[in-house]
């Protein structure tokens, strides 16, 4: 296949960016997008060119690191993560555009590159539990019903990658919210933590500057894991409960 | 956003309920609009109930208004540098004019309420007056310009209605399940279709002649 790339390039955080155009050649369609990437990176450093910086760790669409805007679509055309996109999703003779995470709260290192400090900060504020370190209990001695053990299991799936933010048209990170708040309060773990922890994370998410829900819908249909909008009901409910309680 | 929200709803249905009086004769109309007037006499003073939700859906259009522009301007400062290519996949029709439908719905408000509340606007000429609504309300619909005004007027209301009534919902914390979230969006175009066909009956009865 042969493609034309419009790719950021951006020296440093505070350059000034633009959007470069680039040719590849014969790309296998049995490439992913990032080992596309790498080509056009092996040609530049041939070249002499400084190559495109774009993060990636996995490859296996678990970490989280790999995203990227592709044409538009947060993690490209399909419910994946651009490591697990592979290029038979294009046509030859395509021209794709890739962009950065656009949010003032993810700023650009570099490139495709940008800092996601503010979900660590959010996770630091109120996505944990409390417990004493040591062996393991007895895993029958709390017993989780099927359905709340589930809907945790879905939430847990969240990997943090900021798809959800990328997509969304008001730069809002309620799905990541939402999917720990739901992943940590479906579970009897979470439930000593689970009033403070709500507006922890909700006051460190309006901090870092992410913009509003409006319930678009944007984020779930990014989200390369599928976490459903109903989590941003769960976090609505809990947050209520909590200011009912004082919180 | 979703308690205001969720009280224009209830208006609105109530205010399409007032209107289809309009289909019953001229004195079910008339009795209704001097009824909204005397209800609560002796107890309160004339039109005191009137005021009082005047004065409530005043304060819950501005706390309305407040919150969307502060959503609006949140989302401006959460994106600074806007993306060259720009996909919007999961949006509808109704959510993706929240803001600007918003503004429309309210310039037509303004309008609305000066024609027939505050100046009684006579947009047919034919000298109705305040003193009689039910006359003012058929000769003004007898204006087909008047009537395309309420007709896209009303067409922005469902788009508004539609995703709002929904999204109220969700950020109420009501629809944490599959099935919930659902019915949620079937129950917001369910209740905007209501209001605004009741809407429509009126001016369009009337623009056809079958109210005269
Ligand atoms: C086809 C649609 C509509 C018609 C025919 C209609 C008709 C009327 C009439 C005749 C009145 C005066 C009632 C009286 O004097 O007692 C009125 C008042 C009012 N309408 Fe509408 N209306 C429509 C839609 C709407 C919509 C969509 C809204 C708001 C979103 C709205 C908000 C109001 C308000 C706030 C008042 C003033 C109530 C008061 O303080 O007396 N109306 N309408
Ligand atoms: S590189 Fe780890 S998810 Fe893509």
């Amino acid at each position: 296949m042969n493609l034309t790339l419009k790719i950021w390039r951006q020296a440093g955080p505070d350059a000034k960016g633009e959007l470069v155009t680039y040719q590849v050649q014969d790309i296998s369609p049995d490439m992913s997008f990032l080992e596309m990437l790498d080509v056009l990176n092996e040609r530049l450093n041939d070249e002499g060119r400084e190559p495109i910086a774009f993060d990636s760790d996995c490859r296996e669409g678990i970490c989280g690191m790999c995203g990227l805007m592709i044409s538009g679509e947060a993690h490209g055309p399909e419910k994946a993560t651009t490591c697990q996109l592979h290029m038979r999703t294009f046509t030859d003779g395509d021209v794709i555009t890739v962009e950065p995470w656009r949010a003032d709260p993810f700023p650009v290192v570099r490139d495709l590159v940008v800092d996601r400090g503010a979900f660590d900060r959010i996770i630091q504020a109120g996505g944990f539990i409390s417990v004493n370190t040591g062996a393991a209990p007895e895993a029958h001695s709390s017993l989780v019903p099927m359905e709340h053990a589930m809907r945790a299991f879905q939430a847990a799936e969240c990997i943090g990658c900021g798809a959800c933010v990328a997509a969304c048209p008001n730069a809002s990170a309620m799905l990541f919210l939402g999917a720990k708040v739901t992943h940590l309060g479906e579970l009897p773990q979470g439930q000593p933590e689970r009033w403070g922890r709500v507006v922890a994370m909700l006051n460190q998410h309006d901090l870092e500057g992410f913009g509003g829900c409006q319930n678009l819908g944007e984020c779930s249909y990014a989200c390369p894991k599928g976490i459903p909008q109903d989590v941003i009901s769960t976090l609505n409910h809990d947050l209520r409960k909590a200011m009912a309680k004082g919180r | 956003m979703a308690g205001t929200g969720l009280l224009f709803a209830l208006f609105v249905l109530a205010h399409m309920y007032g209107n289809l009086k309009l289909l019953v004769s001229e004195q079910a109309y008339n009795t209704y609009a001097e009824h909204l007037r005397t209800f609560g006499v002796p107890m309160l003073p004339n039109s005191g109930l009137l005021w009082i939700l005047r004065a409530v859906l005043i304060v819950a259009l501005i706390v309305h208004v407040y919150a969307a522009v502060t959503l609006w301007a949140r989302a401006s400062g959460a994106r600074s540098v806007r993306y060259a290519v720009k996909k919007a996949v999961a949006q509808s029709a109704s959510s993706k004019t929240m803001r600007w439908g918003g503004v429309f719905i309210l310039v037509f408000l303004v309008w609305h309420l000066l024609e027939f509340t505050i100046v009684k606007i006579d947009v047919s000429g034919k000298g109705a007056t305040g003193n009689n609504p039910y006359r003012l309300v058929v000769d003004s619909f007898q204006t087909p310009w008047l009537t395309l005004i309420y007709v896209l007027a009303m067409l922005a209301l469902y788009m508004h209605l539609a995703h709002g009534v929904f999204s109220a919902q969700q950020t109420l914390g009501w629809t944490s399940s599959a099935r919930t979230y659902r019915q949620a969006q079937i129950i917001g175009h369910v209740v905007a279709g209501i209001v605004v066909l009741g809407f429509l009956i009126p001016p369009l009865a009337i623009l056809v002649g079958l109210v005269k």
